[in-house]
Parts: C-alpha cells; structure tokens; sequence
C-alpha cells in the first residue's frame, strides 16, 4: 500500500498501477483519445473545410460526381460575383452586406448606451426586487422569434417600421439588451464599489464616479460584450427576412437563403458569399474567446 | 449605501488625476440621487423592452381571442377562446408538438453525450487545449443561414458529398433531406453539428474547475477510474451541465431559421416543427388570431422551461 507522494502527485491523471503497466496502458490511452479527438476534430470541421473549398472551385468542379477533393481548378470568380454585378457595378449581395454592417452596427451600439448603465445600476443599487428584474429580462431574450415577430409585423406596419433598416435596428437593439445587462453585470460587479465610494468621499458625484473612475475600467468588458452583440445580429434571420422585403434595406443572411431561391442554383456563389459573411464572426468570436463562456450562455455563467 | 465609505483609497494615483469638487453632500441626499439615477439608468432599457417585447405580447394575447387576418383587415370580432381549443383538440398541432419533442429530445441527447465526451477528452490533454477548444467552436458560431444552406448542399442527394463518400465505401445513397424519416434525422444532426460545441464548452468549463487535489485524493485511495469519474467529475459538473442542457432543449424548441433553410418543413410535414407550423398559419394561412393563439401557448411552454432554467441558475449562483 505504500504509494509515495511523490508518484500520486506528479502526473495529474494518475493511476493506480504498477509503474510499467501503467506506463504501457497510459501511453496505448493516450493514443487512443488523441486519435478519437482528431477523427471528431475532422468531422467538425470537415463542413467548413469543404465550404471553403466549393468557394474555389469551377463550377464544373463543383457539381461533379464523385466529389473532387484536391485536383480542382482554383477560380476567384465566385467572390468575384459576391461583390460585384454581372453587368458591372455594385451586387445587390454586396449591398446586403453593407446593410448587415449598418444594422448590426447600429443596433449594437444602441443596446450598450442603454444596456451598460443600466447593468451598473443593477450591480450598485438596491433596485426594488432586483432579482425578478434581471430574471425578467433575461427571459424576454428566450421567447420564440416567430412569435414576436407576428405583433412586431402589425405594429411596424401601423407606424411605418416596416422595411426599414430603423426597424430591424430597434427590434435586435431589444434582442441584445437583455444580453448586454446580463453580461456586463458580471463584469461591474468585479469593479470594486469602493472605488466610487472613495471618489464620492472626495466630493464627486456618484454619476461622476461612474463616468471617471469606473466606465474606464469598464472599457475592455464592454467591447467584448459589444462584439457579442454584433455577432448576434450580424447573424440574426428570422426578423430580417419577415420584417424587411426590398434590396436596399434586406441584410445578408436573408439576401444569401435568397440565392436558392430559383430554379438552378450556383453552390459555388452561395459558398463564397457563406465564406465573405462567416469570415468576420470567426475572427470576432476569436477575439473574445476568453469571454465565450458568458457570451454564449448570454451572461447567465460566468467562470 | 451599505457600509461606511473606507476612509482610505486603495488607488490614489487615480483619484489624484483630478481636482475633486468641494465636498459637502449629507448622506440623505446621496442617497435620494442614488434612487434616482438607478432609475434613470435602468428605465430606458427597459422601456425599450416593454415596447418591443412585453407590449408586442400583450397584442398577440388579446389577438389570440379574436379572428383577425392580418390581410382581411377591418374590425376583429371575438371569439374568447374558439383559437385555443380548436389548436388543442387539432390533430394536425398533435403531430407537430410529437415531431418537436422528437427534433428537441434527439438532438438535444445527441449533443449533450458528444459534446461531454468531446469535453472530457480535451481536458484530459495538457498540450493544445486552446487550440483544440477553438477548433470545436468554430460551427457554433455560424449563421443558421449559413449552416442550414451550406448542409443542403452537403446532403444533396445527388451532386452531395455525403453520399460521394458513402459512395466511394461502396455503401448505398441517402435521400438524406427527401426521405420521410431521414430528413427529421438530417435535421437532428445538423442541429448536433452546430450546437455540440456549445455543451463542450460549458463542460470544459466545469471540467477544469474541478479542483486537482480531488483526483489526487482519490488516487492516494486506490480509487477506480470510474470511481473517480462517478463520484468527483460528474457530480462537480454536473450543474452547469444541465444549465446547458436546458438552455439548449429551450433553444431547440424555439428553433426556426434551420428548418426554414434546409428542409423548409418537408418532405410533407415531416419536418415541420411548432415553430415552422406558427409561420404557416401566420404568414402563409393569414389565420393571425389563430397563430397569435398558437404562438401564446408556445410563449407558456417557454415561460414553463425558462423558469426551470433561471431556477437551476440561481442555484448554481447561490453555491
């Protein structure tokens, strides 16, 4: 029984065996899950990989039967036509495009002006049943967007809203506040009230201790959960395409569902403008990935 | 407000940046300002949430007890609750509540094994977890446009690389989105594709939060690995696990851009799930009222597992 310290602690998953049996049947498991970890690592990316490729490829290539997997000709040509219109001049994809920027833009920055104080008011202040509150408000996020959207579409109607690029920016600002309030309350609650508190000793207002000493410091968890947001609208579907009809106001995710639309379809424009679109989340997603946890449990676990 | 301000500050570099205004406010009034302000910070979000969310509701309950169409117009006449019983007694609202249950249980299982399994493997390595858990990710933050589309395509049944690979095993073709029992099965591991890094993630995150001096413990004891697995992994991820999992099943049932994309409900019905089904009899029936009443009692079933979700977290916030 006489297992020294020295054994039990210095490999973290230690086993219980004789040293080379242990060593044998360690090093055969370890293979064994490196090699399960990389067959599911392909399986997973093995969708994008391909997408990737499609967008590449002639479209002799990429209709044939069996797939080409590598001796494909390379072509430009369908990022070419994401952007630009077959008789010269801007695409209307390109257009869609530029509308997502506004709107997810747009509707972002309108959810952190009015999410971010309000989720210091909640970390500071003994608000009136401020559990119910949050609770709430996390819960309008979950109702099922085709539901919403029936009385959103009759109400944009009544007041003009609808087709219009202030619409969709009001309802995905009201999508992403529940998300931003949660998620940066976590984050002010890791600023220390104190700091405010000596700030007011010193004769600031509490408005300014807010403003000066905290918001500061605020700064990085603020872009982060903005960068959320902007992903989150960047990819939102179902308002945009009930809420919004015309080209000069449709956003991509629903101007890219739109290319399948007719009778043939060109699989190597709908990869690459998949490509163009997926491209900037993949980069944002990567610049927050410390956050990833809280973001994508919309703020609600914070580890 | 609780406690007495500390009469030192810990960062005086930053206070000291600034010229401080006079001092001079009583503790009353500081804190009358303070009621103020926080509701002054907290009103304007909410008031943006009761126009766009509560209010939008309220009109779809009252909605839900008339026949309005959104495309008739003219006055709505009531009808109390004729929209209820006629969704609850329909056996066509019957088929679509057994083939979500079946979309949600299968895809919500089937992501949660594998995403737990994926989980347990990576935090077992010491070299490339980074890498590795940012490789995962990358489905999970894909558009559902992009996903559904690009799946369609990837299933095809006949220029399909699917079935090209099938083919070149020398197994037989799939109708993998045009058969009546496959499709729902496409719909389900496309979902797993996309979300099973999703569960990964939170168990990774519950899986490197159990503290090493545990396993050490157990290993002095001679515990068996299942032992170890039973008794200090699972019950130690287990919470945030199953906040996952919830929020994930409520996710699932509210799902509707990937059906819309890869299969838009079919073939026939196979595939029409609640969601997709509220959308035909709002926008392609104009039965508003009926939808509206359709959509109300999906809001309950919601509001059911949103409040089991919120209940399990504030657990797991009071631990």
């Amino acid at each position: 029984m006489a297992v020294s310290v020295d054994e039990a602690v210095g490999t973290r998953p230690a086993r219980d065996r004789t040293p080379r049996a242990r060593r044998f049947g360690g090093r055969g498991r370890a293979v064994l899950e490196v090699a399960l970890l990389t067959v599911l690592a392909a399986v997973m990316l093995f969708p994008a990989l391909w997408m990737i490729e499609t967008s590449i490829k002639e479209n002799r290539d990429v209709y044939a039967i069996p797939a080409k997997f590598f001796d494909f000709k390379v072509t430009m040509d369908h990022f070419k036509d994401v952007f630009v219109a077959s008789g010269g001049g801007r695409s209307t994809l390109s257009d869609s495009f530029l509308n997502s920027v506004v709107v997810a833009g747009a509707s972002t920055a309108l959810a952190t002006v009015l999410g971010v104080p309000a989720a210091w008011a909640y970390s500071r202040f003994a608000v009136k049943a401020k559990k119910d509150q949050l609770f709430f408000i996390l819960s309008t996020r979950f109702m099922p967007p085709v539901v919403v959207v029936i009385p959103i579409f009759l109400m944009y109607r009544q007041v003009g809203l609808i087709d219009t690029k202030l619409g969709l920016i009001l309802i995905y600002a009201a999508f992403n506040i529940p998300f931003t309030i949660w998620m940066m309350k976590g984050f002010v609650d890791e600023v220390p009230a104190e700091y405010e508190d000596a700030a007011m000793l010193d004769g600031y207002t509490r408005l300014q201790a807010f403003w000066r000493f905290t918001l500061p410091l605020l700064l990085p968890g603020i872009a982060a959960t903005a960068v959320f947001a902007l992903i989150f609208s960047w990819n939102e579907f179902v308002f945009a395409i009930f809420l919004t009809s015309s080209d000069s106001v449709r956003t991509a995710p629903p101007a890219i569902a739109g290319l399948i639309g007719g009778t043939t379809v060109d699989w190597g424009l709908v990869a690459a403008a998949s490509v163009v679109f997926a491209l900037p989340v993949l980069v944002f997603a990567y610049l927050v990935r410390r956050h990833l946890v809280a973001g994508v449990t919309l703020g609600a676990v914070r580890r | 407000m609780s406690d007495p301000a500390p009469l030192t500050t810990d960062h005086p570099g930053q206070v000291a940046s600034a010229t401080p205004p006079a001092p001079g406010r009583s503790r009353r009034s500081r804190r009358l300002s303070d009621r103020g302000l926080a509701v002054a910070f907290t009103s304007p979000a909410l008031l943006l949430l009761l126009a766009m969310s509560v209010f939008p509701l309220l009109w779809a309950l009252y909605l839900s007890f008339t026949d309005y169409s959104a495309t008739r117009g003219g006055p709505a006449q009531f009808l109390w609750f004729e929209n209820y019983t006629a969704i609850l007694t329909s056996p066509q609202v019957h088929q679509r509540a057994l083939t979500t249950l079946v979309y949600v249980v299968g895809a919500v299982t089937l992501q949660t094994v594998l995403g737990f399994a994926i989980a347990y493997l990576i935090s077992r390595r010491t070299h490339g977890r980074g890498l590795l858990t940012t490789l995962f990710l990358v489905p999970m933050m894909l558009s559902p446009v992009v996903v559904g589309l690009f799946w369609r395509f990837m299933l095809d049944a006949q220029f399909g690389v699917i079935n090209s690979m099938l083919g070149s095993l020398g197994l037989g073709q799939v109708e993998w989105l045009t058969g009546q029992r496959t499709a729902l099965i496409s719909l389900i591991l496309v979902d797993t594709w996309q979300w099973t890094p999703f569960i990964m993630l939170i168990a990774l995150a519950g899986l490197t939060a159990v503290p090493t001096y545990l396993y050490e413990a157990a290993s002095i004891d001679r515990a068996s690995e299942w032992f170890r697995f039973r008794t200090i992994t699972l019950p130690l991820v287990w919470p945030l696990l199953l906040i996952a999992v919830l929020f994930r099943a409520i996710e699932a049932f509210r799902l509707f851009d990937l059906v819309y994309i890869l299969t838009s409900g079919g073939p026939g019905v196979s595939t029409e799930t609640l969601s997709f089904h509220v959308y035909k009899v709002a926008f392609l029936g104009f039965n508003t009222g009926t939808a509206s009443a359709y959509g109300i009692l999906m809001v309950l079933v919601v509001i059911v597992l949103t409040q089991l979700y919120l209940r399990y977290l504030n657990k797991l916030k009071e631990d």
